[in-house]
């Protein structure tokens, strides 16, 4: 018989929400670990993963929300009770102490238990023991062992490479028989064929040690290649759980797609099931399940895409090759096609100039739900045809009250962003910017802490401020129904 | 024909060349008065060589003033040492740790003349009731040479990477431990420096017992003093203040042993802070 799933859970997040000087860098976060998964946090630097961890660790206190382990509420425990150890991105290898002191330090403080005996009152009280040198000294030497550096013991923890300094620092976290190891870009210091060695010895050692280790990182490819499970973060929300070939295969959003992996990434219509619409030419694919004529984001990966001659019976698009690189085993190409710059990446040669026939498979074209189809926002109307929202006032024909609150509905190109702040009617800075082919989508982000997502032909740059002028004309706007209030009137 | 020599040795060229006005000031400042002091130390009246000067240095009075200058020079080595550090801890840590402003209102009386500020000091302990004597010399002392015992220790804490504190909560330290096994180990560069600063000064020190003290505060720092500027005798004078000299070298190597690793030598950087 299985074991009830509840047990299953080593960790639970639940609705964490973390505030720091105002910004939100976890937004009311779930998340559930099983028992001896290897699980990467992954996401840009400044999307809240060590945030989290350090939540998790106990460095860090929520500002609301609670941390589980093992169904223990931990949240205001101190990290020093908690069964979890870290491994730091700087190693934090203590400099006054050698190797085997290093890795003794938590097993000097540790105390196990050791029996029962009776009190005074005649109570069962759990005893517990300090190890002995002995058991300190076997076990520290087999952690040193496990990391293979059996014979540093003595050494001068300055004295060791990166790389040393590296596994030090893992032996002196596993050696504490910790139930979670956690991992904050510990490679990130180590250059690339020591990062490919340790990448490899982790995944040994997760084997080996069988412990749930949390794996924090921004590399998308040491997230793919080492761990079960994948939690991808932006802007403090989960976009994507999943095994990192669902993350590759099937991201959930536009975000995962570009973040993951190369990918072309378009705007399309789904038609009807298994019927996609995009750069005027309709596909066949595998995903149904969207309303009729529901636009979409669909993501192609580069390699999914055959090449062909231009006189190929073959291929659903025609294109003109941009520009053509080999890159060992296979050649990168830039090929325009119905007006899409998409990333190639084939066998077939095909050189600058050149028209060649394009082949997208079904299974070659992943659709993903848009994150939001057009901006949203609560207002007011605060005058003759005037509308207030995200900070501003704006002009717009309504027969509305005074008053009255309402939603207001920007469509993604009725935004025009401005280099002047003074230009636009508000002003924002630009937090997020995704090509999509023939143009950019940009998120932006108000005074009011609003987002605005804007579809746009010119490029921004994140961090731009930029002025926001809004086509009123297409603005669309609904009463918001006041239920209670209208009953008791 | 030698300048061609060393232009033709290119790299080598520069810096002896930039170095030799630091080397002349130092002759002249440093070796010179050094070796006037021991030749002073070794002469007699007449202009002879003479051991003397060091057989009256080594009388029972003077070294009991010897010990007396070490006993006064340790206790307030230990009591800056004792107010400094927990200053230095609270200044180094969270949320005072983001005003800097804090310390250098420690720092600051540093920069003001010592004997303006001693008399001021003389004014605010008459105020108070405090008569001149030992205990007004050990205030005087301490309100002196704190700021450099302060100064190093909260460097070393500001400069100290969090994450060992961090990683030591994490191995299972509470805070208790955490100081103990971490925080205090990990400064110790900072209190060998503060020690050397303190110590060194306070043993040579005569304006402060001077000015707060009275007969029973004199230190040897004051008998020196006396004896070049009152009874002239500059032999003995130069000889007492050889053999400090030798003390103070001596209690610099301690400060060496204790230390242990070779970057933080207090020998190797003259007592001076990072």
């Amino acid at each position: 018989m299985r074991e009830p799933r509840v047990l299953d859970k080593i960790i639970e997040v639940k609705n964490v929400t973390k505030v720091f000087d105002d910004t939100t860098v976890i937004d009311e976060l779930n998340l559930s670990i099983r028992r001896g998964q290897f699980i990467t946090l992954l996401g840009p630097s400044g999307c809240g993963k060590t945030t989290l961890l350090r939540m998790i660790a106990g460095f860090v206190a929520p500002t609301s929300g609670n941390i589980y382990i093992e169904g223990q509420d931990v949240t205001t425990i101190p990290p020093y009770k908690r069964p979890v150890n870290t491994v730091f991105q700087k190693y934090a290898l203590f400099p006054h102490l050698n190797v085997f002191k290093n890795v003794a330090f938590g097993l000097k403080l540790k105390k196990v238990p050791c029996g029962e005996k009776l009190n005074s009152k005649g109570e069962k009280v759990e005893q517990f023991r300090k190890f002995t040198k002995e058991e300190i000294e076997q076990k520290v030497n087999r952690a040193l062992r496990l990391v293979g550096l059996e014979d540093y013991g003595h050494r001068d923890v300055n004295s060791l490479s990166g790389g040393q300094q590296q596994r030090v620092a893992i032996a002196r976290a596993i050696v504490c028989e910790p139930k979670v190891l956690l991992l904050d870009e510990p490679l990130g210091a180590l250059d690339l064929k020591m990062r490919k060695e340790m990448q490899i010895e982790l995944t040994k050692m997760h084997r080996e040690l069988g412990i749930t280790f949390i794996y924090v990182t921004h590399d998308q490819e040491e997230a793919l290649t080492m761990s079960n499970v994948v939690v991808v973060l932006n802007d403090g929300l989960i976009q994507q759980i999943g095994t990192p070939k669902q993350v590759y295969d099937e991201p959930a959003n536009a975000f995962v797609a570009d973040f993951i992996g190369e990918s072309n990434i378009i705007s399309g219509t789904m038609i009807k099931d298994f019927s996609v619409k995009f750069l005027d030419t309709v596909f066949v694919c595998e995903d149904k399940g969207f309303a009729k004529n529901e636009r979409v984001d669909l993501v192609i990966r580069p390699e999914d895409i055959d090449v062909f001659p231009e006189n190929s019976e073959q291929g659903q698009l025609t294109g003109t090759v941009l520009s053509a690189v080999f890159k060992g085993t296979y050649y990168e190409m830039e090929i325009e096609a119905n007006g899409y710059e998409f990333t190639v990446q084939s066998t077939t040669e095909a050189r600058p100039g050149q028209k060649v026939k394009l082949l997208i498979k079904p299974n070659g074209i992943h659709i993903m739900k848009k994150l939001r189809t057009v901006n949203e926002f609560v207002g007011e109307v605060s005058g003759e045809n005037t509308v207030d929202f995200c900070g501003g006032s704006f002009e717009i024909p309504t027969t509305l009250e005074k008053g009255t609150p309402v939603k207001v509905y920007v469509p993604f190109d009725a935004v025009e962003l401005t280099d002047d702040e003074e230009d636009g009617e508000i002003g924002a800075n630009v937090t997020h910017v995704l090509y999509k082919g023939s143009y950019y989508q940009v998120q932006i982000y108000t005074d009011t802490d609003e987002d605005f997502y804007i579809d746009t032909t010119d490029e921004w740059d994140i961090d731009d401020r930029v002025g926001v002028k809004i086509n009123k004309s297409k603005i669309r706007l609904e009463v918001i129904a006041h239920e209670e209030e209208s009953d008791e009137n | 024909m030698k300048i061609k020599k060393l232009l033709k040795r290119g790299n080598d060229f520069r810096p002896t060349f930039f170095a030799f006005p630091y080397v002349l000031i130092c002759i002249i400042f440093v070796v010179l008065p050094l070796v006037l002091v021991l030749v002073y130390a070794f002469m007699d009246d007449g202009g002879g060589f003479t051991l003397t000067n060091f057989v009256e240095v080594f009388t029972k009075d003077n070294l009991l003033l010897l010990l007396k200058t070490l006993g006064i020079a340790a206790l307030t080595t230990v009591l800056c040492l004792l107010i400094a550090y927990p200053t230095a801890l609270i200044l180094a840590s969270k949320p005072f740790n983001r005003y800097v402003i804090l310390a250098l209102m420690f720092i600051i009386p540093m920069w003001m003349n010592f004997v303006l500020r001693i008399i001021a000091l003389r004014s605010l302990l008459y105020m108070i009731g405090v008569d001149y004597g030992f205990a007004a010399t050990i205030i005087g002392m301490v309100y002196d040479f704190l700021p450099f015992m302060l100064l190093p220790i909260y460097n070393v804490l500001m400069e100290m990477d969090k994450s060992y504190m961090e990683a030591a909560t994490d191995l299972g330290a509470n805070s208790f431990l955490t100081f103990f096994k971490v925080t205090l180990p990990l400064s110790l560069k900072g209190i060998i420096s503060g020690i050397t600063m303190v110590f060194m000064p306070v043993f040579s020190a005569y304006a402060i017992t001077g000015m707060l003290g009275d007969t029973n505060t004199t230190i040897i720092g004051g008998k020196i003093n006396g004896l070049f500027e009152m009874t002239s005798t500059w032999g003995v004078g130069s000889a007492m203040s050889f053999v400090l000299l030798i003390l103070v070298f001596l209690t610099m190597l301690l400060g060496n042993v204790f230390s242990g690793k070779g970057d933080n030598k207090p020998l190797a950087k003259g007592g001076a802070n990072e």
